[in-house]
């Protein structure tokens, strides 16, 4: 870390303080909490006990638990890799071809970042539905045999909240690679077709290797997202049909709140944070390395 | 140069995604409207989206004031000044920018509630200006270091105080990085979802999101109805989305992005 500007001040402390008290109050000491609550076997209510590490050892033990983690794993496939291909393919044709409309373009597919998800979930709970606008989709061209009610499907119910996340995290990708991919120079582009590359090798060349950063930022901001998925598994399944679509965040909810298993909802969130904090770390360290 | 054919089919795979990402977003706007004025109205009254409205502007407005006053001051110290313990004190910030709300929001709940702070108003706002003050530093900093220290320097040999010289010789010129992150925190907050489920039991202290969740619960047949309370919810973000999308688009994206 590069030395900031200015000389030795204890100022600085006054000026720092008030935030720090709101974020030691309202998020350190919480996050310590968490630590020791999620030590003791405790339903709210009554006097916890003891229950030492047992909490943490039901997440790899406790099949319910491990489904949990296992579907983030399926999300993070829908949130993260499968946008990241899209968002690549997409931005690579708008930055190649000098396309009009790129500012409308841009404008539509990033609207679904702003809106609350608590919307999305509402309007995609309709999409889904047994008589909603995907079985008509499918029923108009002659695919009414596939038609079904997503959500309430165990095979289907799953990825069916996976595509809400592809939807939700596509235009974030092809944003973020648009603007990672005008700023590669034009000679670099006219030095790869002197070289007889063609538009395929030319993508792999010189436009991948170039937005590397931008891949390791799109990939932590969306595998945070799949793991922290809870609004729309709220709303649309409850997790269901039976546990189908469970999910870390929702598990730390479902415990907590309606069956009174406090140690092991803080458990589980202190391993959510661990995971989200080594995952992140992991990624700009493999970004980082492979630049050099 | 690019064929005929080829512009063709980048026009078709872009509308393609055009569409896909609409298509929900007009699912509901088609039912809203074809609910017409009395869904609105319906939706105001009978689903009280008018309290609901209420109480989510009152959390927005505080959470927005409270934490970009307090990022700009402490964005300023780590921005412009050296002092001890400075790295680890900046450490501890970024910790909040990853940390998910759900780890956080159980001890909460368990430790207000002993105090009887739950179901009020400061239950849903405090636990969001923490959230926001952990990006806003790092926002705000990162402002700052990049911003001239000849103006500092300036400033201090004129006889500014340090506090004038955040106020009236760095803020003036902050403005865009300001309203980024006015912009920023009040989306998070209008849509933030667990924090208040799990903070309010008393109607009159849901906020818009809260709201449509429970009114969900209880329309599920209506959709037109359901379709009017969704874009009473998502309106206002997205109208500020409209006007300044720049901001938007620049904030999500450049706040991910670490030293």
């Amino acid at each position: 870390m590069t030395r900031p500007p200015g000389e030795p001040r204890r100022v600085a402390y006054l000026f720092l303080l008030p935030a720090f008290a709101v974020y030691a109050a309202f998020l350190l000491y919480p996050i310590g909490r968490a630590v020791q609550l999620s030590l003791y076997d405790w339903d709210g209510l009554t006097l916890g006990t003891w229950a030492g590490l047992d909490n943490y050892a039901a997440i790899i033990a406790d099949g319910e638990l491990r489904d949990a983690f296992g579907h983030a794993l399926v999300l993070m496939f829908f949130y993260a890799a499968l946008p990241l291909a899209i968002g690549l393919m997409l931005a690579a044709i708008l930055n190649h071809a000098k396309v009009r409309g790129l500012g409308f373009f841009r404008t539509v597919v990033f609207l679904p970042q702003v809106v609350a998800m608590v919307v999305v979930a509402v309007a995609w709970r309709q999409v889904y539905s047994s008589d909603g606008s995907l079985n008509a989709l499918l029923e108009a061209v002659g695919l009414g045999g596939l038609a079904r009610g997503w959500l309430g499907d165990y095979t289907f119910a799953l990825p069916a909240v996976g595509v809400v996340g592809t939807w939700f995290e596509t235009g974030l990708v092809t944003v973020l690679m648009l603007a990672g991919m005008s700023k590669i120079p034009l000679e670099l582009y006219e030095a790869a077709r002197l070289d007889g590359a063609g538009a395929v090798r030319e993508f792999f060349a010189v436009t991948l290797p170039s937005v590397r950063g931008e891949i390791a930022v799109a990939l932590t901001l969306t595998v945070i997202a799949a793991l922290r998925t809870f609004d729309l598994v709220y709303i649309t399944t409850g997790g269901g049909p039976g546990n189908s679509t469970s999910v870390p965040s929702y598990e730390v909810y479902h415990r907590a709140f309606e069956l009174g298993q406090v140690g092991s909802a803080a458990a589980i969130g202190v391993t959510l944070t661990l995971v989200i904090f080594v995952i992140s770390f992991a990624i700009n360290r493999f970004a980082d390395r492979s630049v050099s | 140069m690019i064929s005929r054919a080829e512009r063709l089919g980048n026009y078709a795979i872009l509308s393609v995604f055009a569409v896909f990402a609409l298509f929900p977003i007009l699912t509901i706007l088609q039912a809203a409207a074809g609910g017409g004025v009395e869904g609105f109205a319906q939706a105001w009254e009978t689903g009280h989206f008018h309290t609901y409205l209420r109480t989510s502007l009152g959390v927005s407005a505080f959470v927005v004031v409270v934490s970009v006053t307090l990022s700009i001051m402490s964005g300023y110290a780590f921005g412009t000044m050296r002092f001890r313990g400075q790295n680890i004190l900046f450490y501890l910030f970024l910790l909040g920018i990853m940390m998910p709300s759900e780890a956080i929001a159980v001890p909460l709940y368990f430790d207000l509630r002993t105090l009887g702070l739950t179901d009020t108003f400061w239950s849903v706002a405090l636990p969001q200006v923490a959230l926001s003050v952990a990006f806003g530093t790092f926002w705000m900093r990162a402002y700052f270091r990049s911003s001239s220290r000849a103006i500092v320097e300036a400033a201090r040999i004129d006889g500014a105080s340090v506090w004038r010289t955040l106020w009236q010789v760095l803020v003036p010129p902050a403005r865009p990085a300001i309203v980024t992150l006015i912009l920023l925190v009040f989306m998070w907050t209008w849509n933030e979802f667990l924090i208040p489920l799990i903070m309010v039991t008393s109607e009159g202290l849901r906020t818009a999101p809260l709201g449509l969740a429970f009114f969900q619960g209880q329309y599920t047949s209506d959709f037109a109805l359901l379709a009017a309370g969704s874009v009473i919810v998502a309106t206002p973000v997205v109208i500020f989305y409209l006007f300044l999308q720049r901001h938007f688009i620049r904030g999500l994206l450049q706040g991910a992005v670490r030293e």
